[in-house]
């Protein structure tokens, strides 16, 4: 039982939900975008968040997209982890997204509510990391597009009053080989220990991961360390996991040296697997 | 429906049959479906989504009915464990011993239901990926995966 | 006469109620008058309550009453009386109740009970049963002497965290230890943990103007309710009613009273009108009831040839803040901390201590699940030690007939059942001879580990049940006993004992799922693994009553001697011509001669049974009787452990029961599969967490994890039969033993697999690589 009431807004068009957040704003109703709902629903049950009042956008159109535009997948953030699953479009995205909590969670998680979740794992970012997706964003100043490797720094950089409509992610990236290893503390509905996805583009790989620090992550530094072909694979992996981007945290999923112990045998067999 | 700014009347489509019932928006369609509606069957666990005792299908789709406000199902097809007549399902759980108390029975079958309907050929793992969403404590799964593997691949589901 | 209904595997009578969503359980209730009750609970560990602050909150919309400890401040409890329902003066563990916020709906409650306010001075807590027994360590309860005892063997010690301590003194250990060529230690902990029913304790309460009051509750020991309320609220206990529906889970965690005093008061605080308050997960976890932890040293001493000479047992046994039942589970390790091996020189020492943590109450195997984790472990030790096949080991030192237990209890065929056969079956069924350790390769290896268990229940020595039967006038029979059904499926293997004695097909016996304690018959509780014979050998003598009454009347009607007269499917008939009967349907509403005159009426078939020849332990040597009779067994489970990483996969779990009759084969089976279930969670995943100040982390399913469909291994049950004297149709109680030996077997396997002494639970895929890394030089 949510011990708190909110107003429900379901508006049909981006400007419109644009209009009732500002609107309601202004009447210090402290607004949230709503998209599955089911981190929002959680945490109000247990008074962690207050808000007096939620817009769903899962009633606008271009939140509702599934399709290649010309030689983009777009993907709208109302779209459910489900849905991307079943559609099987961008196969590493979808298996990332199938391991986000349940199944029938997934049915209602939505990607954008996954990708600006305050759950600190957020794994479907990750296959958007690698593929330098763009998201398109809708804001009381208009609608823009960025490189989601600018915008998601540690977590989404929204300014007040945005929210993600779109994903687009280019068409040569979905089919790059991949790899998608989640480890959890023992049991396989779980927040990650870590989740690594990993691509190879060309003769490069890159790498994205969830669980290793207290925010999802793709670091350039690491890759290249892990594309030093100079280096036997051990050395690459021993190098890359020294200059994690931020500490490797000890909590109830597992202790640091345990997550660095499991991380460096999972990058030694992803390196394996993508340079076979 | 576009806005709802209070406790108010809302109309849900249950079973095949509009139903109104007065909740708040903050109020989930658990709660609705209990407390509005009668409908029980649907149990309360965790409210947190974290057990599965409280799966409906929601245009033919699993959904933990804690996870969804009531407003948000207005327009959907809301089907609950009491709106299944006689199912294969629910013959299997009998014929296999798939429960022992009973609570979580619901939300597993209605789970099952929709893998059958969606999925009527779902592999051992589709099937498991499906059904992790639901917690039981009294049964070993065994019991549980015979009663639905009895039904899916078969032309009577 | 051929079986009808025993031994056949008959459909639950609850079955279609459960998948059509029809089956009603406490809180399927709703109705506008109901009040609802929400808990504030703490949010600290050990502190003192310095002021709560609920002006807010009691001025909020729809709020009725707010409670807090001074409002009735009682103590309860079913061993000792050291619980204030509502928290008074202090707080003992996370998540206790400080107060009751009472609305007219749910959401008004809660959004009253977020604007109190509690304020804490914290205190040092008490953080594990081993610390609990410094002398410097605070104390949970500064005024432990000053508590009433609810019955006269619990032993608390004043200025002290020990709420009891039992001993078991049974022959020299000096010459136990001479006998012996070698020694072995072990020390063991096993964590707090929960029962995870799926369904949450709820609770609801009514004081009608006559002052009657009514309660509907979803608990394993309606009549103990009763008998609590009765004394706690100072009403005649026939003046109490309770309800229980179908209860969804309880695996001993509902047999405690908590909710029922809080729903009581919540109701005398709004003139009686009806509250019903319902535990979120979050309070069910921390706030109600949960598995004891215990820590343990186990010493044992042998021959060379692995015959046992000495075994010493120290247990700490941490009840959480409040005894509630623990003591009585205390006794329980005691009494069996054997396990089911042949010692002659045998010593304990159990102690039940207070932590600040949730308190615990009867858990499945009522702390044999724990002990034996301890034991088994030991025994294996021994056996490398010695460098004899585990099986072996225990085979060897199996105990037959004619040794005692360790409480002196004389075994018989009966009494005990047959350990060996249990061994030997379960050596086929895990194919243990293929080999315990086997190198796949690929970094996977694979291993099997075994252990024992036995088990008796721990009953008050009067212990009793009863049962009713009636009959309809169309020869079918209606069965009311005051078990609960909370899953195993007991009413329906009650009405199969009933239809198999009264020789009537199962589905001319009804029975309700429901118990009232006004009409139902009593019952002790529905706990034990007891109902099936405490309640069964009941329902026998009903029949048997009923039986003497259909007899003498068919005998009227058919004009011979009810000696000359037998049953079958629903007829008397002549013993020597069957083509000569009545049915039931002409004679349990009497019997109409053709004339019109009738003679007798309904028949009503009434039988009680009380547990035969029970006695208290001996407070300085254990020595007594603490329950009818044991079921024995053995249990086996295989992993595969991936030595890259220390993941791991449960690939079987076997067990052999000596069940004395298996009643009915697919319902028991599922019964000692589920408790495997349980056991192989509480072995990998399941435990409470705290933090450094006692403060419970893991208060959700989300984080609290439990075993999911598709991890679970190929179970693989079968049954020794060695016929329980005294139990109906032979059989043995079997609902709990499944999951009492199954850790232990786990983590046997697991030690033997990775190399490394595992001696606590779960066993994390990182535990093992601690304990790797630790043993490395």
């Amino acid at each position: 039982m949510i011990p708190f009431d909110f107003e429900y807004y379901l508006p049909g068009s981006v400007e419109h939900a644009i209009q009732q957040f500002q609107n309601l704003d202004q009447q210090g109703k402290n607004p949230m975008y709503y998209g599955g709902g089911t981190e929002i629903i959680s945490m109000a049950r247990m008074a962690n968040i207050s808000t007096g009042a939620v817009i769903d956008i899962k009633d606008i159109p271009q939140c509702k997209v599934l399709e290649f535009q010309e030689d983009h997948l777009v993907i709208g953030a109302g779209v459910t982890l489900t849905q991307i699953h079943e559609s099987n479009l961008y196969p590493l995205l979808a298996q990332a997204g199938a391991r986000v909590a349940d199944h029938t969670i997934q049915n209602k998680i939505t990607l954008g509510g996954n990708l600006c979740g305050t759950i600190i794992y957020r794994e479907a970012v990750l296959p958007l990391l690698l593929a330098d997706s763009e998201v398109v964003l809708a804001g009381p100043v208009g609608c823009k597009t960025l490189p989601i490797n600018q915008i998601f720094k540690e977590r989404m950089q929204l300014n007040k009053g945005e929210f993600i409509v779109q994903v687009r992610t280019l068409q040569s990236f979905l089919s790059c080989p991949y790899v998608h290893v989640k480890r959890t503390k023992e049991d396989k509905i779980h927040y990650p220990l870590l989740t690594i996805c990993a691509i190879q583009v060309g003769n490069q790989v890159r790498t994205a991961f969830s669980g290793v620090c207290d925010f999802p992550f793709r670091s350039q530094e690491m890759e290249s360390e892990l594309n030093n072909s100079s280096l036997t694979v051990e050395q690459r992996v021993d190098n890359a996991i020294t200059i994690t981007p931020g500490l490797i945290p000890s909590n109830l999923e597992g202790s640091a040296g345990y997550r660095k112990f499991i991380l460096r045998n999972l990058l030694i067999s992803i390196l394996y697997t993508l340079e076979a | 429906m576009e806005q709802m700014l209070g406790e108010g009347l809302i109309e849900l489509k249950v079973n095949g049959e509009n139903r109104k019932a007065l909740v708040r928006p903050a109020d989930t369609l658990l709660y609705a479906l209990r407390e509005r509606l009668g409908l029980t069957g649907a149990k309360p666990g965790c409210e947190n989504g974290d057990c599965g005792a409280c799966t409906v299908l929601v245009d033919g789709w699993p959904i933990k009915s804690c996870l969804i406000l009531a407003v948000e199902a207005v327009g959907h097809e809301v089907t609950t464990i009491e709106g299944l007549n006689n199912a294969p399902i629910q013959k299997a759980f009998v014929e296999k011993f798939a429960f022992q108390c009973g609570y979580c029975t619901p939300g597993f079958i209605m789970n099952c239901q929709g893998l059958i309907n969606i999925h009527p050929d779902a592999s051992d793992q589709v099937m498991h990926d499906w059904l992790q969403s639901n917690i039981c404590r009294c049964t070993s799964y065994q019991e549980i995966g015979e009663a639905i593997k009895s039904v899916l691949h078969s032309s009577e589901a | 006469m051929e079986f009808l209904s025993i031994g056949k595997d008959v459909i639950r009578k609850d079955a279609w109620e459960k998948v059509t969503g029809r089956a009603t359980y406490s809180a399927d209730v709703s109705s506008p008058g109901i009040l609802h009750g929400v808990l504030v609970t703490s949010t600290c560990a050990h502190g003192k309550i310095k002021s709560i602050d609920y002006v807010e909150a009691s001025n909020m919309p729809g709020v009725k009453a707010v409670l807090t400890g001074d409002y009735y401040p009682i103590l309860t409890g079913s061993v000792l009386e050291d619980h204030p329902p509502l928290a008074a003066g202090k707080v003992r563990y996370y998540g206790e109740p400080v107060a009751i916020v009472v609305a007219r709906s749910e959401a008004e409650a809660s959004a009253a009970a977020t604007r109190i306010k509690v304020y804490y001075e914290k205190l040092p807590t008490v953080d594990s049963p081993s610390a609990a027994i410094k002398p410097d360590s605070p104390l949970v309860h500064e005024h432990l002497d000053q508590y009433k005892k609810a019955i006269p063997e619990v032993y608390p010690e004043a200025n002290s965290n020990i709420v009891h301590l039992v001993k078991i003194r049974k022959g020299d250990m000096n010459q136990g230890w001479m006998d012996s060529d070698i020694t072995v230690e072990g020390t063991y902990s096993l964590p707090y943990a929960d029962h995870i029913a799926m369904e949450t304790r709820s609770a609801r309460a009514e004081i009608l103007p006559d002052e009657q009051i009514v309660i509907h509750t979803s608990s394993q020991s309606p009549f103990a309710v009763r008998k609590l309320i009765s004394q706690n609220f100072g009403v005649d206990l026939g003046k109490v009613v309770v309800h229980v529906p179908l209860v969804g889970g309880g695996y001993g965690g509902k047999a405690a009273v908590q909710l029922e005093y809080l729903a009581v008061m919540a109701s005398q605080a709004v003139g009686g009108q009806p509250v019903m308050i319902t535990n979120t997960r979050e309070q069910d976890m921390a706030g109600s009831p949960s598995k004891l932890a215990l820590e343990a040293i186990v010493k044992l001493g042998a021959k060379k040839n692995g015959t046992l000479t000495a075994g010493e047992y120290t247990f700490i046994v941490g009840t959480g803040a409040y005894a509630d039942s623990g003591p009585r589970m205390t006794n329980s390790m005691a009494m069996s901390c054997t396990g089911p091996y042949k010692l002659d020189n045998v010593w304990c020492d159990a102690y039940c201590v207070y932590t600040n943590h949730t308190y615990a109450t009867s858990f499945r195997g009522f702390g044999h699940t724990s002990c034996t984790f301890a034991v088994e472990r030991t025994m294996d030790k021994l056996a490398a030690l010695l460098n004899i096949d585990p099986l072996e080991l225990r085979r060897k030192n199996a105990i037959t007939p004619g040794e005692t237990t360790p409480t002196q209890v004389v075994l018989t065929p009966s009494n005990l059942g047959d350990v060996p056969a249990c061994l030997d079956k379960l050596k086929m069924l895990i194919n243990w001879d293929e080999g315990v350790c086997i190198d796949m390769g690929n970094s996977r290896i694979r291993a099997k580990g075994v252990a024992c268990l036995w088990k008796t229940s721990n009953s008050p020595t009067d212990a009793f049940a009863s049962a009713v039967v009636t009959f309809n006038s169309d020869g079918s029979a209606n069965l009311q006993v005051g078990a609960v059904e909370i899953g195993p499926s007991t009413r329906t293997t009650l009405a199969q004992i009933l239809a198999e004695r009264l020789r009537l097909d199962i589905d001319r016996i009804h029975i309700d799922m429901e118990v009232n304690t006004r009409t139902s018959p009593h019952d002790w509780k529905t706990v034990a693994s007891m109902s099936t014979f405490l309640v069964g050998r009941a329902v026998e003598e009903a029949a048997n009553d009923a039986i003497r009454q259909i007899l003498s009347l068919a005998a009227m009607a058919i004009r011979c001697s009810p000696e000359d007269l037998a049953l079958d499917s629903g007829r008397v008939y002549v013993k020597d011509n069957p083509n000569f009967y009545v049915d039931y349907a002409t004679i349990v509403h009497g019997f109409k001669y053709p004339n019109g005159n009738t003679v007798g009426s309904q028949v009503i078939g009434r039988g009680t049974y009380v547990m035969p020849h029970l006695s208290p332990m001996d407070r300085e040597t254990g020595k007594g009787k603490p329950g009818p009779y044991l079921t024995p067994g053995a249990q086996a489970v295989e992993i595969e452990l991936n030595t890259a990483d220390y993941t791991y996969r449960i690939l079987k779990a076997a067990t052999v029961l000596d069940a004395g009759k298996v009643l009915n084969p697919k319902s028991a089976r599922g019964l000692v599969m589920g408790a495997m279930g349980m056991g192989l969670g509480l072995g990998s995943r399941e435990s409470f967490i705290y933090d450094q100040q006692q403060e419970l982390q893991n208060t959700s399913l989300r984080t609290y994890k439990v075993l999911r469909i598709g991890e679970q291994p190929e179970y693989l049950v079968n049954w020794v039969e060695t016929p329980n004297a005294i139990g109906p149709y032979g059989a043995r109680g079997l609902a709990e033993h499944g999951i009492i030996g199954i850790h232990a077997a786990l983590v046997n396997a697991l030690s033997r697999a990775a190399g490394v002494e595992l001696d606590q639970v779960p066993v994390i895929p990182e535990l093992i690589w601690e304990k790797i890394e630790e043993s490395k030089p």
